[in-house]
């Protein structure tokens, strides 16, 4: 059997099994009824003793939700979604604000125990001895509906850095949140946007002030526990001028066979010379070998680039979910801004992914660089789509754009749909794609010197993804080298 | 026993049989030249030994140490010490050649039970038989192959071959691409490895290498099937007079 047959049939048994996280946690949980109504904004709102005028935005948002049709455009297929039969709220019982992690259920410590995920500061900071350049990491951790722990608070505190909870910066900074929310993205941005921009429960708020450079990475790890339950996470992140920082979103889910939605915003604002680098592994449940159950996971992430010579990138390595709909996008507004995607994107099994990035170039001397790997196995499909626009005004726009696909096995398809706007005659556009198969002769180079099928395949993606992947943070790069070799091998991790 | 025995061996391609009943022996620290004329099946041969994909055995068995090399997946068979020097090395952007050999060679030994180099002693041996073949560690910080010229890839392979410190070794054709003097230090990383429990089978077309790598028997291909063996000296003869006297027994 020729060894790219052997790696297709093996992709192809792809099963929940192999999905490491797919355990479900037993707590008790505390929930919105079923359904959506302006009694369930109202609910959550209240849940999270929201101001008045934070109520009276999501009621907006729900009321132009009401107004508005599912986009249909992207490459994916999937059967309507009853948004009438899904949980918009659960929280963790008991549901008091927890001040410390011995206040949270032990059963969801747990839980991010099994994830890998350092939420005792302690832990990380009895690691005494650290190896060269591995830095300290402040976590975030969301499940399902609220946000249970948030590490290093004081270091940060000193910093001048706010990262908590966004329900909670609703409360605390409402000035700061009232600034900046919906700016990037407005309320009535796109379906899943504004449906998010009603029912959002928790996420992260981070705010960094005028010439400071975060002391730490800052992480948010992202879990759906519930059945039935709609994850609408709204992450706020503004580096004012001079400020740079770098988050760093992970995300997982149990294994269930009806499909679970996830419908994400996320703003970023830069000021003058700030720079945001935010990073993404994103790993929810695919669904089982036939394409049953699964996240589909509906995104929007924007970054705005408001301030002359600032910065925002963005990187992500996209592995998981049963649909992945997601493009974030850099709004080049100051002059001499810089934008940045970097993205790996694996499907496998029936996998559907459709994701890209819009450049949007406005400024004067705005630049901006697109780096997309899309690697396609099993009967899944893989969709690059990209948007890269210079305003009137954007003279001197530099856009670099290369999308390369590697296909595994002739069941699944890559596609590369970008498009390109140029209103002013300075603005210069370069594009490269390349689509190629999976070489049967190099992986026998490799099998010959004694990688398993499975290893070769995991050595020559991790190669063709190297560009993206030197892009994240030591400590990430090396969870997701190990995340891309798993979600192609189907061999339990 | 012997090391590596071929018996009988028939395999097709895409339907059309290209060894028609191959035989060969090869016992422990026996050097053996495979010769013969383009198309005549000496990388089908090789190619079958290591056991890559899309040939079809129809007759015939390979033995390895007694043991049933065909029921092997090929990485099986690389960890019990098969491997083959490839006539066209191919090129893995983006993994470095150091990462590449580390993980290779972790492989092999995860496979036999053994543990697992640390990078530290990974990294002197690798120092050591880089500077025997005059490779520069800079070129083991690029993509597996990427850019190499050719010679440079026949030189990496050795280099692989050197540090697997494999049973049997299948040269297939080291020395096309190869200039005078990088002959000389291939040549010279090959003989270093010979040893007594070590088998060579170098493919080839000139005599030349068989200068610098003195096999104990050559054997002479032609369509599928090995038509004469004998010693060193048939080499010369057939650098002489060609393959044409052969082309009739086949
Ligand atoms: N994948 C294949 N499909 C079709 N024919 C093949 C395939 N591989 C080998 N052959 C044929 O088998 C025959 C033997 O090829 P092989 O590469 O083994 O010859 P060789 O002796 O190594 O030649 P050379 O000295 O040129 O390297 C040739 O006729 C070749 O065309
Ligand atoms: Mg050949």
């Amino acid at each position: 059997m020729p060894a790219v047959q052997e790696t297709v049939d093996r992709v192809r048994q792809i099963d929940v099994d192999q999905y490491r996280y797919g355990f479900e946690t037993l707590i008790e949980s505390d929930k919105a009824p079923k359904g959506l109504s302006e009694d369930t904004v109202r609910f959550i709102s209240a849940k999270k003793n929201e101001p008045a005028w934070m109520l009276e935005w999501r009621l907006e948002a729900y009321r132009r939700w009401l107004t508005m049709t599912e986009p249909q455009w992207a490459r994916v297929n999937y059967p309507k979604i009853d948004y009438q039969d899904l949980y918009y709220y659960s929280a963790p019982k008991p549901k008091k604000t927890v001040s410390s992690l011995d206040e949270i259920d032990p059963e969801i410590l747990k839980t991010y125990e099994k994830l890998g995920i350092p939420l005792r500061e302690v832990e990380v900071l009895e690691g005494v001895v650290r190896p060269e350049g591995q830095r300290k990491i402040a976590v975030d951790a969301v499940f399902d509906s609220v946000s249970v722990a948030t590490t290093f608070q004081k270091e940060l505190k000193a910093a001048g850095v706010i990262f908590m909870p966004i329900s909670e910066a609703i409360r605390e900074h409402p000035d700061l949140v009232q600034k900046y929310l919906g700016t990037v993205v407005p309320t009535s941005d796109n379906y899943f946007a504004t449906l998010n921009s009603a029912v959002f429960s928790d996420g992260s708020f981070v705010y960094v002030p005028p010439g400071v450079r975060c002391p730490m990475e800052l992480s948010t790890y992202f879990r759906i526990n519930e059945r039935n339950t709609g994850q609408f996470e709204r992450t706020l992140i503004i580096a004012d001028k001079g400020a740079y920082v770098s988050y760093l979103e992970g995300c997982t889910a149990p294994q269930r066979d009806e499909n679970q939605l996830h419908a994400a915003v996320v703003e970023l604002v830069t000021h003058d010379d700030a720079e945001i680098k935010y990073s993404t592994v994103q790993n929810w449940y695919p669904g089982n070998s036939e394409g049953k159950g699964g996240i589909y996971n509906f995104v929007t992430k924007r970054g705005d680039c408001r301030g002359n010579n600032s910065k925002i990138s963005w990187t992500q390595v996209e592995t998981g979910s049963a649909i992945t709909w997601k493009y974030p996008s850099c709004i080049l507004r100051g002059d001499n801004s810089r934008g940045e995607f970097y993205s790996i994107a694996i499907s496998n099994g029936h996998q559907q992914v459709d994701s890209g990035t819009k450049m949007i170039h406005l400024g004067k001397n705005t630049t901006s660089r697109i780096i997309s790997k899309g690697i396609a196995a099993g009967v899944s499909q893989n969709t690059y789509r990209g948007l890269v626009t210079a305003h009137r005004k954007a003279t001197g726009a530099r856009n670099f754009t290369a999308c390369d696909s590697l296909l595994i096995g002739d069941k699944c398809g890559a596609h590369t749909v970008p498009y390109v706007e140029a209103k002013n005659s300075s603005a210069l556009f370069e594009h490269e794609a390349t689509t190629s198969k999976i070489s049967e002769d190099v992986l026998f180079y490799c099998v010959q010197r004694g990688l398993s099928q499975e290893e070769a395949v995991g050595l020559v993606v991790n190669g063709f993804v190297k560009d993206v992947l030197q892009q994240l943070p030591m400590e990430f790069a090396v969870e997701a080298q190990k995340l891309i070799s798993i979600s192609l091998e189907g061999s339990v991790g | 026993m012997s090391l590596l025995e071929v018996k009988d061996l028939k395999v097709r391609v895409e339907e059309r049989e290209i060894l028609h009943g191959l035989s060969l022996t090869v016992n422990p620290g026996e050097v053996h030249a495979i010769m013969g004329p383009n198309g005549s099946g000496k990388s089908t041969l090789s190619h079958v030994i290591a056991g890559k994909p899309g040939y079809e055995v129809t007759g015939g068995e390979i033995l390895f140490r007694g043991e049933d090399l065909l029921e092997m997946s090929p990485d099986q068979r690389a960890a019990k010490g098969v491997f083959l020097a490839f006539q066209y090395p191919v090129e893995i952007p983006g993994v470095t050649t150091m990462n590449f050999l580390r993980t290779a060679l972790n492989a092999q030994r995860r496979a036999r039970g053994e543990s697992e180099f640390l990078v530290p002693d990974f990294l002197k041996k690798v120092r050591n038989v880089a500077a025997s073949l005059n490779i520069p560690m800079d070129m083991l910080k690029r993509g597996v192959n990427v850019g190499f010229s050719g010679g440079e890839k026949k030189r990496n392979e050795i280099l692989q071959m050197a540090l697997f410190e494999p049973a049997v070794c299948i040269l297939d054709e080291m020395d096309s691409g190869l200039d005078i003097d990088a002959l000389r230090v291939a040549a010279d990383g090959v003989n270093a490895l010979r040893s007594p429990d070590r088998a060579m089978v170098v493919i080839t077309h000139y005599q030349r290498l068989l200068n610098y790598i003195v096999p104990d028997f050559v054997h002479v291909m032609s369509k599928g099937r090995v038509v004469k063996s004998g010693g060193k000296e048939l080499a010369l003869e057939l650098e002489a007079s060609g393959y044409a006297q052969f082309e009739d027994a086949a």
